[in-house]
């Protein structure tokens, strides 16, 4: 399976490998500081009840991001 | 200095693959360590500890369940606090009555009698027994919740609400940090990193009961829902109605939230991010240690401190006459047109602006007031409260509006202290002042004004 | 400004942070990622000789107490708990500046066991700015629990400094992380702190600025680790920067 998708899209239960980050500034060095590098892995792991934000599971930890910084993060699922 | 600006080339300040180039190398480097280091051999953990976490914030569940432990934990509150409330009380008025004897006994003059134990006494007593029960469950309750992991839950949970009001998501915690104390809650709103975000996170954070108001809240709750209703679901009523004030809160603080967003403080949320931590087996000990201690200890000192000098006022101010009339009539009187419109009194008014160096006291100032002009010498229970207050014109709108008022006028002095320290500013100082208690007096104007129209008052 | 002659990061010390400190009292600084125990291990260590009137919670402001063990008196400054020291947000400053800035004597690191990979990026950070770091391995237990064993022998080499594992709430390991302290200011335990090493153009160019570094602020603080921050693109710690070279000049003046 090859199939890329913004991380935001990125079905619950779902495990895949970042890509590329296009974000900007401060919300960029941010995710990379959460560990949102290129090739490391990230699930999703559950939505808020609003769906927004959405919980990932990073390096271990479970970190609730919102759609507006996700939707730049190119992720490509693993099966 | 130039020669430290310029060391730098700009290019390469600007070229942020030097920067990812840094992140990435530690980050891989860890990875590398951590992969020939760490041996893991089941998988399968946390799997019940993810079941509980979809059943918290799922859609369908994740707000009910909020509101019913945040009930929950206000009944166990009430329910707990009544009984050692009582007993309390009839300890210190026990002891109230004998230290009146032994003055009388000493023919000591009346006005030292009655500053020392009618002001400064009445009022610690009454301090103590209506703050100490609730407080030396509520805190445990909460630091409980605190201990295992929740409060990010609500973060988590309440997010869009905070995004839509252009703020950010962290300022669920902050307020929850304002249930404890609103300075507090002002302190820790520096885990908010946008200046805008924070400034509006500091301004609102009043809105959340601190645990000087909540004693307040709860008794009058109690008066007015609870033994109004006269039946065993009293405490759940009251409950209910603590609820409700909090969500009047968290509703205020949204909207009051959003309309800075879109006027004095414009902008767009910035960046969030928020770990939902594991939970943790809470240690019990510690807890109580913690909340007993660095909490309870801490608020009802504070609330002592307060309360004996604002005693001591409260008690010259109603037995000092001018002209045949007490300082207290001519003050309540001057405050009354205003208090009577808010559906309130001039006495109530009188004693928020005097509850201004801490909140806890406000209720206690009431109390002597009330007492001093009325002929009821006992007051150790909450029905006795109840007759006072009834006797003195509340009805259920002054309940209502009194708890209304309680919740969004101005905060305390040490909050306006905090907020002055944390925003460097008397000008947003004062703002959030103006803002909040407008807010208050609008609020309580207008129910007051539908009451009388529809004639309930 | 009232900058002192004094060591320009002691001054800064009190300056910045508010850190009263007695003298011979030596100073230990308490990173960590957060919710990795780090107020209990302050806790279980400082006992209620902490002088703070700060509300129990989030460490926003850094906490501070003091302890007693063999012959010295300890100052334990509880820095906010973070994941990164790239100073993206205000915790990160301060607990990044304490660490660099705050001369503090030996810092330790307490990490989450249950998720090292994480909590070893803090680690290293920590490892670039200062030589005596202690690494606590909070956790053990959960870790257990999780399937999860960490060989501490081949962490301890990798790392090149102590490596401690620990139950914080139980107290377990206290007694070795305090005999540890006593050795590392004794200088028993020397320290060689692992230094990542960035890619040929990253290199290049940072020492070419350390070298311009050296010559504005001698050898105090650790140039390389300034002059990474200062490819970084990062703003504040020019400012920081900026403070110590005043101040070396002041002192430079005065003598």
């Amino acid at each position: 399976m090859d199939k890329k998708v913004p991380l935001h899209l990125l079905p619950v239960g779902q495990k895949a490998k970042v890509i590329v980050l296009l974000n900007k500034g401060l919300s960029r060095r941010r995710l990379l500081d959460l560990g949102l590098i290129k090739d490391s892995l990230v699930k999703t792991e559950r939505l808020s009840p609003s769906g927004n934000p959405i919980a990932y599971n990073i390096k271990g930890s479970v970190i609730a991001l919102r759609k507006e910084e996700t939707k730049n993060v190119l992720v490509e699922i693993i099966s | 200095m130039d020669d430290l600006k310029n060391i730098v080339p700009k290019c390469i300040e600007e070229d942020i693959s030097f920067g990812d180039n840094i992140v990435t190398s530690i980050y891989k480097k860890a990875e590398e360590i951590s992969n020939e280091v760490v041996t893991v051999n089941d998988s399968n953990h946390g799997r019940i500890e993810r079941k509980i976490d979809n059943l918290l914030t799922s859609k369908i569940f994740g707000y009910p369940f909020m509101l019913i432990l945040l009930g929950l934990v206000f009944w166990i509150t009430i329910e707990g606090a009544n009984v050692p409330s009582a007993m309390l009380a009839d300890l210190l008025f026990g002891f109230e009555a004998k230290l009146t004897a032994l003055f009388t006994s000493l023919n000591s003059p009346a006005w030292l009698h009655g500053l020392l134990i009618l002001g400064i006494y009445r009022t610690l007593a009454w301090v103590v027994s209506v703050m100490l029960p609730p407080m030396a469950i509520f805190f445990p309750l909460f630091t409980l919740l605190e201990d295992l992991g929740y409060l990010p839950r609500v973060a988590f949970n309440l997010d869009n609400a905070f995004r839509k009001s252009g703020t950010h998501g962290k300022q669920a915690l902050t307020m929850s940090m304002g249930f404890g104390c609103n300075a507090a809650g002002v302190i820790a709103c520096r885990i908010i990193d946008s200046p805008r975000e924070r400034l509006i996170a500091i301004i609102t954070n009043n809105f959340v009961p601190c645990n000087g108001r909540f004693p307040t809240l709860i008794a009058i709750s109690m008066i007015f829902l609870g033994l109004g209703s006269a039946s065993k679901f009293s405490s759940v009523f009251a409950s209910l109605s603590v609820v409700a004030m909090i969500l009047i809160g968290i509703v205020v603080t949204l909207l009051v939230s959003k309309f800075l967003s879109v006027t004095f403080l414009k902008g767009v949320p910035s960046s969030f991010t928020l770990e939902l931590p594991p939970y943790r087996k809470p240690q019990i000990g510690r807890i109580l240690i913690r909340s007993l201690i660095d909490r309870t200890l801490f608020v009802l000192g504070r609330a002592v401190m307060v309360a004996a000098p604002a005693g001591a006022v409260t008690w010259l101010v109603s037995n000092i006459d001018i002209g045949g009339i007490s300082l207290l009539a001519h003050l309540s009187g001057f405050l009354d047109p205003v208090g009577l419109l808010l559906g309130l009194d001039g006495i109530i008014l009188m004693a928020f602006i005097l509850g201004l160096p801490a909140n806890e006291i406000v209720l206690p100032i009431l109390i002597m007031a009330y007492m001093s002009k009325g002929a009821m010498l006992e007051l150790d229970s909450l029905e006795s409260l109840r007759e006072l207050l009834i006797d003195n014109g509340w009805t259920f709108i002054t309940g209502l509006n009194f708890m209304l008022f309680s919740l969004l006028h101005f905060p305390c002095g040490t909050t306006l202290l905090t907020i002055k320290k944390e925003t460097n500013s008397k000008k947003w100082t004062l703002f959030t002042f103006v803002l909040t208690t407008s807010i208050a007096i609008i609020a309580t104007f207008i129910i007051n004004a539908i009451a009388t129209l529809i004639g309930i008052v | 400004m009232g900058l002192t002659s004094q060591s320009s990061g002691f001054s800064l010390l009190k300056e910045k942070f508010e850190i009263q400190k007695k003298p011979n009292q030596k100073v230990i600084a308490l990173a960590g990622n957060p919710n990795t125990g780090k107020s209990t291990l302050f806790n279980n260590l400082t006992g209620l000789n902490q002088h703070t009137g700060n509300w129990p919670g989030k460490t926003v402001t850094n906490a501070q107490g003091t302890f007693k063990y063999k012959d010295n008196d300890y100052l334990l400054v509880d820095l906010p708990g973070t994941y990164s020291l790239l100073a993206n947000s205000v915790e990160e400053e301060v607990a990044r500046d304490f660490i660099c800035f705050g001369n503090p004597d030996i810092t330790i690191v307490i990490s989450d066991s249950t998720c090292l990979e994480r909590n070893l990026n803090l680690v290293l950070q920590v490892l670039e700015i200062t030589d005596n770091v202690i690494v606590c391995l909070n956790l053990m237990d959960e870790a257990k629990r999780k399937g999860i064993t960490i060989n501490i022998k081949k962490l301890k080499e990798k790392l090149g400094v102590p490596v401690i594992p620990m139950v914080a709430r139980d107290g377990k390991g206290s007694k070795e992380l305090l005999d540890t302290i006593d050795k590392m200011i004794k200088k028993e335990i020397k320290t060689t702190p692992y230094r990542l090493t960035y890619n040929k153009k990253t290199e290049n160019i940072v020492n070419e600025i350390e070298k311009k570094l050296k010559n504005l602020i001698g050898n105090k603080l650790n140039t390389r680790w300034l002059s990474l921050r200062l490819i970084d693109g990062d703003k504040q710690i020019l400012k920081s920067i900026d403070e110590i070279v005043k101040n070396n000049s002041l002192s430079k003046e005065e003598i």
